[in-house]
């Protein structure tokens, strides 16, 4: 078991590595660096104005030396302005000591965030907090709500009941969090009023039943079919096992074999899929947040790579790398310590 | 300005889609009648979520079609004294209705729900096609070598997975990245696999009749090459076969995103297959590995692959709307869907009727594909 786990881990270090390489070229392409430049100095600068920026700032340095400083294994050096001989930082608003110094993702300087005019890290770590409050209200109830119904549809196979949670869960797959979100929207917020339609409260005046229904409920609705219907197939495997006939000719009632032998076994394929749900989550937290201008890690996504802010819209890459690779490690082990079939080989 | 009430809106929305109709009435009756005979397709309609599915899918195709009957407006046309307008009112100058209304620049929202329909129906369903293209020249080695080629193959696949897909779309479809060769190279790298795919099909099969494989190859260089030259060089001679820049982005975005998911299915089919009788009978007649991929294990790896093209195309369509939500890689004033849905959702505490029309459009068309897929499923488990 440790052994698989070590295995796992270093696969999944190097497929990190892999995919920030490649964040890191496609985010520092030629044209964002000189939109970047252009930024910073004014509308009208010539081109060697702008080379000379980008020069001065070590934008133009050989592509690894520039990954590995940003990873942290290579030495940054500080900007040395030549008329004055006075180290400068890039931006104005971070402050860059003016040594030469190893300081990259691995000692935790992620960086300046040219957008927000201040540090990377002031920035995102607030932000995946409020995620982390949306995410947890999805959770608590997508998977509740999800296991009932794939539980109900999958536990007698072909029944109305079946047939019509089926179709039900079919259509939440089919809806999209911008479908829904705006659907939603329409119903609650503006024909009936029960509902905020915009959750930019929830930042400054804390998060309420009012404006926090929406969001949660738009994000919930479209894993919820996918859950469901997963735990439906698992359950309708387990149900056709020998185990259940043994049980239910022993005499137990349907509803104690279900509880007590069937939902253990049918629970070990839903939980890999909850897990591989992160990526899904992802995209729809990026969706919702926008939707809903929720000040979280999506809004500060899409911030960043609309205004060109190359060091945060790298950060939030890393951030949103590992949590799919972290949960898809926490999926693999999960399955084979739940399921003794695989462990014992 | 004038308006019509509740009910004349929907007696004249149906009548708009007369053309559909008609379509949807002989195709329907007449695969009712000869299902006996049309196979998989024709045991759809055993079922009521197949007749659903089916009809649903084949109502877009055929808007898709004949957009330019049913809308009644230019979808780009804007007629300044019905922005805004609610459902039902009537412009004064050529005295047709805005069934649904007019949106934020005055334009008819029906006709651009119509059109949308257009651009959802051919990238969606091509960029799938292209998706399982890869997918299959790729997933097939995997699965039947196993060893090295397999963990390479494997390991690209999960890396591209483990991309978030909005994080994706915002690397790959921007407008900076068009100034750079990337996407060029993507498409040309991607729009080789059919080239390769079906010269391998034919090559295969018929390597022993020198008589036909010329043709068929020579066949598929000469329409492959040319499709090829048109959509990644721009440089088709003829001039039929074009695709704007932005297109071609999304396009290639799109096929990234959604082909390391046909891989593995395919992988995973094809290492259960490969250890079937009819698998050993070729290994041991002395076929080719790759006669065995394509002529052997493809064709027995159908079902689940229809049914997952079915759901794929939809899940397509939902990207395809996700990129449209954030205003990328599509034109600000292009019909589509997803774009219209961003604009209106920006203005729903003033109006809501611009909003509505896209949203159901797009769930609906995905729900039809789903329903479709659920129903071919069924079916093929009953075989």
């Amino acid at each position: 078991m440790l052994a698989f786990i070590l295995r796992r881990l270093g696969t999944m270090a190097l497929t990190m590595l892999c995919l920030t390489m490649v964040v890191f070229f496609m985010i520092n392409l030629e044209p964002n660096l000189r939109k970047l430049s252009i930024s910073q100095l004014d509308m009208r600068s010539s081109d060697e104005h702008i080379e000379s920026w980008l020069v001065k700032n070590g934008y133009r340095q050989n592509f690894f030396v520039r990954y590995g400083q940003w990873l942290g294994v290579w030495p940054k050096y500080p900007n040395i302005d030549p008329a004055t001989g006075a180290a400068t930082s890039r931006f104005t608003y971070c402050n860059e000591p003016a040594e030469t110094r190893f300081s990259g993702v691995l000692q935790g300087d992620f960086g300046c965030s040219t957008k927000f005019k201040t540090t990377v890290a002031a920035k995102l770590f607030p932000a995946l907090g409020a995620t982390g409050i949306l995410m947890f209200w999805v959770m608590v109830t997508m998977v509740p709500i999800s296991l009932l119904i794939g539980i109900l549809a999958g536990m007698r196979e072909g029944t109305r009941t079946d047939r019509s949670l089926s179709v039900a869960a079919i259509a939440t797959t089919a809806t999209p969090e911008y479908v829904s979100g705006v659907i939603f929207t329409v119903i609650f917020a503006s024909w009936l009023g029960w509902l905020n339609g915009s959750a930019a409260s929830a930042t400054g005046q804390g998060i309420t039943f009012y404006n926090f229904t929406l969001p949660v409920m738009t994000m919930a609705i479209y894993g919820t079919g996918y859950i469901a219907r997963m735990t439906r197939a698992s359950m309708v495997e387990v149900m056709t096992q020998q185990y259940i006939r043994t049980a239910r000719l022993k005499g137990l009632s349907f509803g104690s074999v279900v509880i007590k032998h069937a939902l253990r076994n049918a629970l070990i394929a839903p939980f890999t899929v909850i897990m591989l749900q992160f990526p899904w989550l992802l995209t729809g937290v990026v969706i919702v947040e926008v939707m809903f201008r929720y000040q979280g890690f999506g809004f500060t996504l899409v911030e960043a790579a609309g205004n060109n802010d190359i060091d945060l819209l790298l950060g939030c890459s890393l951030v949103s790398v590992f949590v799919v690779l972290f949960t898809q490690l926490i999926s693999d082990v999960g399955y084979a310590y739940l399921n003794p079939r695989i462990r014992v080989q | 300005m004038e308006h019509i009430g509740g009910f004349q809106i929907f007696l004249g929305v149906l009548a708009r889609f007369w053309p559909v109709w008609l379509a949807l009435a002989i195709v329907m009756g007449a695969s009712f009648v000869y299902k006996k005979k049309l196979g998989l397709y024709g045991q759809l309609f055993d079922s009521g979520v197949g007749i659903v599915g089916v009809g649903i899918c084949f109502f877009w195709l055929f808007t898709a079609m004949f957009a330019g009957t049913i809308a009644p407006f230019n979808p780009l046309a804007q007629i300044p004294i019905m922005k805004d307008a609610m459902p039902g009112a009537i412009d004064a100058a050529s005295g047709q209705v805005y069934l649904f209304g007019g949106d934020k620049l005055a334009r008819d929202v029906f006709s651009r729900m119509v059109y949308g329909s257009q651009i959802v129906l051919i990238i969606a369903p091509a960029a799938t096609a292209f998706a399982l293209m890869v997918g299959i020249t790729l997933g097939l080695p995997a699965g039947y070598y196993g060893g090295r080629i397999d963990s390479v193959l494997s390991f690209l696949a999960n890396l591209v997975l483990a991309f978030p897909v909005i994080l994706l779309f915002y690397l790959l479809v921007t407008p900076g990245i068009m100034e750079t060769p990337i996407p060029y190279g993507m498409a040309g790298l991607f729009f080789l696999f059919p080239i390769i795919f079906f010269s391998a099909l034919f090559y295969t099969r018929f390597k022993n009749r020198p008589d036909r494989v010329y043709i068929q190859i020579g066949l598929t260089l000469l329409i492959g090459g040319w499709i090829y030259a048109g959509l990644v060089f721009n440089a088709d001679p003829l001039g039929i076969v074009s695709i704007k820049p932005n297109q071609l982005n999304i396009f290639v975005a799109v096929v990234f995103a959604s082909s390391p998911g046909v891989f593995r299915i395919v992988r995973g089919l094809v290492m259960d297959i490969k250890t079937r009788d009819y698998v050993a009978a070729a290994q041991t007649r002395g076929e080719s590995p790759w006669y065995i991929m394509l002529w052997e294990i493809l064709p027995n790896a159908r079902g689940p692959l229809i049914v997952d093209a079915c759901l794929r195309i939809g899940y397509t369509t939902i990207l395809l709307g996700t990129l449209g939500y954030f205003g990328l890689g599509l034109a600000p004033e292009s019909p589509d869907w997803g774009t219209a849905i961003k604009d209106a959702s920006r203005l729903l505490r003033s109006f809501i009727h611009p909003a509505l029309p896209p949203t159901i459009a797009l769930m609906s068309f995905v729900l039809g594909l789903n329903l479709l897929a659920d129903a071919l499923r069924e079916q093929s488990m009953k075989d």
